[in-house]
């Protein structure tokens, strides 16, 4: 049987923190990181490379909002819809985002650049409405600014 | 921040180290227990019993962790601590560690904050520069490092034992208790656990004294609390006030008009109305969770209603039924009420039932308060419905 070569990042990223179970979501973080998101053949290489199953890799990955297991656009916008975001207008951004990347909510821009989905509290409440662009946190938002900031990203 | 500068930028600690490592971790246990300081993520445990029962667990290694993954709906006090305050926090980490016998912190980070940890992680090296943290902190003959571990976007991470499983690398599902993690904790260590803000209040008793930090506050709540405000009124933001303060007292500091409800204590809290406005705001009146969410006369109720049911359907872990399908039959009343349906005494009588049933027996505190809204709300307003 021909082994195949387990993909490169997996194996870099696994050995930075030792094979030992307690760093598995760890790992999973740097590679959401480093690849935007795990495919089947992450997810089997890296049980294969920390000798657990599979299953486990993927029951712990699902687990997390913020571990993507679907293909996901290189910048994921995640719009905060709790209450607060929403009485402040997270509706009104959303509306328009829909609009400029002519997708809806929860799907990925054909050119896979972004993402479009809601999130739980961001803890921005007093700044409201607020959004997350990857790691980057944006508060005030209004549809104008909303549509503004992507279309930044588009040139990035 | 206002008022009382308990945890303003401006209040300096400089003292409580040295003042720290002249105690024994006796007497440093035996002053916060003194100081009646509760638990201020919500659930208002007694820090100081807390930190004894970790000094006289058995382990080899011990740990203390700062619960910093505050997810509940309404709350950023924690977001303005970790940026103006964190001086207090790793002394009051490393404090704990002297007094349980600790030598390792862990920070668990929620993801949603993950655009501060570049600025964290320099603090933590400049603080490791001034021998604040590293070996033989100060001279003392203590050594305390702190780790940054991350959230990756569950809500339910917030409970102490499903945040050790994700510190452990699994799925974060709750565990029962007991044992408790002061006993078994990370890696099966005895764990201290502790929200952000009872930190940040370990150095200002050591520094400042047990009797001026009772000065703040009721018998029962001692000190002031931080209180993250937001919804409808002028001035939002994060409050320093005593415990004991009413509802009306709080409206008017927040420049909140014409309010109809004020959530306390975030979705898993409660709702008052116009009648309890008189109440007062401490472990023994409304929970100080410290959330609060304003809603003006123009709101819907069912709408709120129907955020928060959404919530915690979308955060349920899964893993025990009456709160994974407790929370999924809330979700179909709400949205068939929205619908314009009727729900029958029948359905309704049920409902109730469902969330007498969530409450006593779910595994955490999420499935045991998920329903608290839908009781609460659907009680105080049913003209919205």
């Amino acid at each position: 049987m021909k082994m195949l070569e387990l993909d490169k990042d997996v194996v870099e990223i696994s050995s930075k923190y030792g094979k030992s179970k307690d760093h598995l979501l760890r790992i999973l973080q740097d590679l959401v990181a480093k690849k935007g998101y795990l495919t089947e053949k992450i997810v089997r290489d890296l049980a294969k490379d920390m000798n657990i199953s599979p299953n486990e890799v993927y029951s712990v990955a699902t687990f997390y909002s913020f571990i993507k297991t679907k293909p996901t656009g290189k910048y994921v916008i995640r719009i905060c819809q709790t209450i607060s975001c929403d009485l402040a207008g997270k509706e009104e951004i959303i509306k328009a985002l829909e609009k400029e990347l002519r997708i809806k909510c929860g799907q990925t821009t054909d050119d896979m650049l972004f993402t479009l989905e809601t999130t739980n509290c961001m803890g921005m409440c007093d700044q409201g409405p607020a959004m997350l662009v990857n790691d980057e946190v944006y508060t005030k938002m209004d549809s104008i600014k909303a549509i503004e900031l992507i279309r930044e990203y588009k040139t990035k | 921040m206002q008022r009382s500068c308990l945890l303003s930028p401006g209040c300096k600690c400089n003292e409580a180290f040295e003042k720290a490592f002249s105690y024994t971790p006796e007497e440093i246990i035996n002053i916060i227990k003194d100081s009646g300081l509760r638990g201020r993520g919500g659930a208002g445990f007694p820090t100081g019993m807390k930190w004894e029962f970790a000094a006289k667990a058995a382990g080899e290694k011990k740990y203390v962790v700062c619960n910093a993954d505050e997810g509940e709906p309404g709350t950023f006090k924690d977001r303005v601590l970790l940026t103006d305050s964190l001086d207090k926090l790793v002394q009051g980490m490393a404090i704990a560690g002297y007094a349980i016998g600790a030598n390792y912190g862990i920070l668990y980070l929620r993801s949603e904050y993950k655009w501060m940890l570049n600025d964290l992680n320099a603090k933590f090296n400049e603080f490791k520069n001034q021998n604040y943290l590293g070996n033989n902190i100060m001279g003392k003959g203590f050594d305390f490092d702190i780790e940054i571990k991350l959230n990756a976007g569950a809500y339910v991470c917030g409970e102490e034992t499903a945040l050790i499983e994700s510190m452990e690398g699994k799925r974060g599902e709750p565990r029962n208790k007991p044992p408790f993690p002061v006993q078994s904790g990370y890696m099966g260590y005895p764990t201290v656990i502790n929200n952000v803000e009872t930190l940040c209040n370990i150095p200002y008793i050591l520094e400042h004294g047990v009797a001026e930090f009772k000065k703040y506050g009721t018998e029962r709540s001692c000190g002031t609390k931080l209180f993250s405000i937001s919804g409808d009124c002028a001035k939002p933001g994060v409050y320093e006030m005593d415990l004991g303060i009413t509802i009306r007292e709080m409206l008017e500091m927040v420049g909140a008009s014409n309010t109809k409800a004020v959530q306390i204590g975030g979705a898993s809290g409660s709702t008052a109305g116009e009648k309890d406005f008189d109440k007062t705001i401490c472990f023994e009146g409304f929970p100080p969770g410290g959330s609060i969410i304003i809603f003006n006369k123009s709101r819907n109720m069912a709408r709120v209603l129907k955020n928060f049911i959404h919530f915690f359907e979308e955060e349920s872990c899964g893993q025990c039924t009456p709160c994974r399908e407790g929370t999924r039959r809330l979700k179909e009343a709400v949205d068939r009420i929205e619908r314009g349906e009727k729900l029958s005494d029948e359905d309704m009588n049920t409902m109730l039932e469902l969330a007498e049933v969530m409450k006593n027996s779910s595994k955490c505190g999420l499935g045991q308060t998920a329903a608290n809204p839908f009781v609460d709300i659907l009680g105080k307003f049913r003209e919205d419905f």
